[in-house]
């Protein structure tokens, strides 16, 4: 498989406490990959490193190399590299504005005005998020009316509206019921053919379900990564294997 | 103490306070009683509609409205782009955190300040050094100095209820900084701003001190760009003005109940917007 993202060495400092420990990681194109390890261990901030959202962290130092498309990410412009290299939060953010404002906010911000070409977008994006029918009679009503699961489903829109290469998931269904999870969970996996997921959980029967690759961090270091399917069943490391089998974390 | 000597304590300390609660009430309802009985029945279409005319023995005070209404706007004109530009400085971007706690510290002594001396130094700044003359636009300008601080400070605290993840969200979208505060941030402050402006227009409709040295005594009426360039009282200097030079009670009064029942709807209208924009974000 081809890599789309790489990070080399890459250590992270906030201050003076590291949370980064020389992680070296090739991101497979168009599939979907995983990171897994218990709270605090580095899964978000290794997350936030790749399309550069710690930048907006003070006192954050960082050495070693991630590359996207086989550019350094810390030399390409944050804004171009943001748009290439989406990302879907925790809690779900919408913005206090219509619904088809928000989806539109990406596309208006790269340039793109005519409503003709808006409106296809918002459209197309809406669809592929698995909102569409819910939404499509009420573009114009203010998107914290939505439910959470379907202001979560409207972020992905969001993030899908400037055609992103990769997509950031930082564990997008944690604040969701089961029934929106399952849809966010079927809904990655269809996007997986267009795009390369990468996303935080903290549900390991999640990670088994959706995704192709998994990473498993502790203490900001990468213990391991591989195909799910092995690493779930013969983890090479000792500490792997007490972590999903439950016995820490 | 036995018991009974502490509940005849009590007994007192519970007198004492209800009293001074009373007096306090009762002074209120006396005040505005009062202003109210002597002030409105002098208020006549005659003396809303015209100017002053000792030719035709005539009190009119519109020439008074209509300043306060132009300094109003010119102050606010110039103070909210300057306070609100400042504010987004301030906590947008600014990196040296002493620095924006010195200048919010200066800010809150600004506020603090006797607008008797705000109308000095702008007397000595704008009317003689700038050359403005004793004229509703030097007034204006010493008004968006003393201003300044309220609208900055209420513009600020607003920026930082603005939510981080709204900020967050645009960013992610690769929005830049700018676009991001602009189409994000202002948006969601634009409660704070009318507040500060509210407070604002109440702080010019009561000023006295600071305009008697910038924007003169004058009563004529003329357009806002003429006004600008003339010397013209507002309705509270007008105040002053007919009772402490004329001896006109009457008008005097009159003012008074008019420039009351505006603080009222003043106050009223600030605490509309901040509960209807509570409402709004609660949502
Ligand atoms: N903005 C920050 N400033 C300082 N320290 C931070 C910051 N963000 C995270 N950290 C620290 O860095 C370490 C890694 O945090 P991170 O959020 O990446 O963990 P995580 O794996 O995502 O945890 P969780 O599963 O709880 O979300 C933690 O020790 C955390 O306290
Ligand atoms: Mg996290």
């Amino acid at each position: 498989m081809k890599p789309i993202i790489t990070a080399k060495d890459l250590c992270l400092w906030y201050g003076s406490a590291q949370a980064l420990d020389h992680i070296t990681l090739d991101i497979p194109e168009n599939s979907i990959t995983a990171l897994i390890g218990p709270s605090g261990c580095g899964k978000s901030t290794f997350l936030k490193t790749l399309n550069r959202m710690n930048d907006l962290v003070e006192g954050v130092k960082i050495t070693g190399t991630v590359t996207y498309a086989g550019k350094d990410v810390f030399a390409t412009d944050v804004n171009q590299l943001r748009k290439e290299v989406g990302m879907v939060f925790q809690k779900p953010n919408p913005f206090p504005m219509s619904i088809y404002d928000n989806v539109a906010y990406g596309p208006r911000t790269h340039g793109i005005t005519a409503k003709k070409d808006l409106d296809q977008i918002v459209e197309q994006a809406l669809r592929d998020a698995a909102i569409w029918d819910e939404v499509k009679d009420r573009l114009k009503k203010n998107a914290l009316g939505l439910s959470g699961g379907q202001q979560q489903r409207l972020c992905i829109a969001r993030a899908l509206a400037v055609a992103p290469k990769v997509l950031l998931m930082d564990e997008p269904t944690s604040a969701l019921d089961p029934i929106s999870t399952s849809r966010i969970e079927e809904l990655v996996t269809q996007l997986k053919d267009r795009y390369t997921i990468i996303m935080v959980t903290h549900n390991m029967q999640q990670a088994v379900r959706v995704s192709d690759y998994t990473a498993f961090f502790l203490l900001g270091e990468l213990v391991e990564f591989g195909a799910t399917e092995s690493l779930f069943s013969q983890p090479v490391d000792r500490r792997t294997e007490d972590y999903i089998t439950g016995r820490f974390g | 103490m036995t018991s009974k000597k502490r509940t005849a304590f009590r007994w007192t300390v519970r007198l004492l306070m209800w009293t001074a609660t009373a007096l306090t009430a009762a002074l209120v309802v006396a005040l505005v009683v009062y202003v109210m009985a002597k002030g409105v029945p002098h208020i006549t279409w005659e003396l809303l509609s015209t100017e002053t005319s000792y030719l035709y023995d005539r009190k009119g005070i519109l020439p008074n409205i209509l300043n306060t209404i132009y300094i109003i706007l010119a102050a606010l004109v110039l103070v909210i782009p300057l306070g609100v530009g400042a504010a987004v400085y301030l906590t947008e971007y600014a990196k040296n955190k002493r620095l924006v706690a010195a200048i919010e510290y200066a800010a809150e002594i600004l506020s603090g300040i006797p607008s008797i001396i705000y109308g000095l130094v702008g007397m000595l700044v704008f009317s003689e050094f700038l050359g403005l003359g004793s004229s509703l636009l030097a007034g204006a300008l010493t008004l968006v100095i003393m201003n300044l601080p309220t609208i900055m400070r209420s513009t600020q605290e607003s920026l930082k209820t603005v939510p981080q993840s709204y900020r967050e969200g645009a960013f992610g979208l690769g929005a830049g900084k700018w676009r991001t505060i602009r189409t994000v941030v202002l948006p969601g402050c634009v409660d704070g701003v009318i507040t500060g402006c509210i407070l604002s227009v109440g702080r010019i409709l009561g000023e006295s001190a600071a305009l008697l040295f910038t924007a003169g005594t004058a009563n004529n009426l003329n357009g806002l760009f003429e006004a600008m360039t003339a010397p013209g009282s507002t309705l509270t200097v007008a105040l002053y003005y007919y009772a402490k030079e004329e001896g006109e009670f009457e008008v005097a009064f009159a003012i008074a109940a008019i420039l009351m029942v505006l603080s009222l709807l003043i106050n009223l209208a600030a605490t509309w917007v901040t509960r209807h924009f509570q409402r709004r974000k609660a949502l």
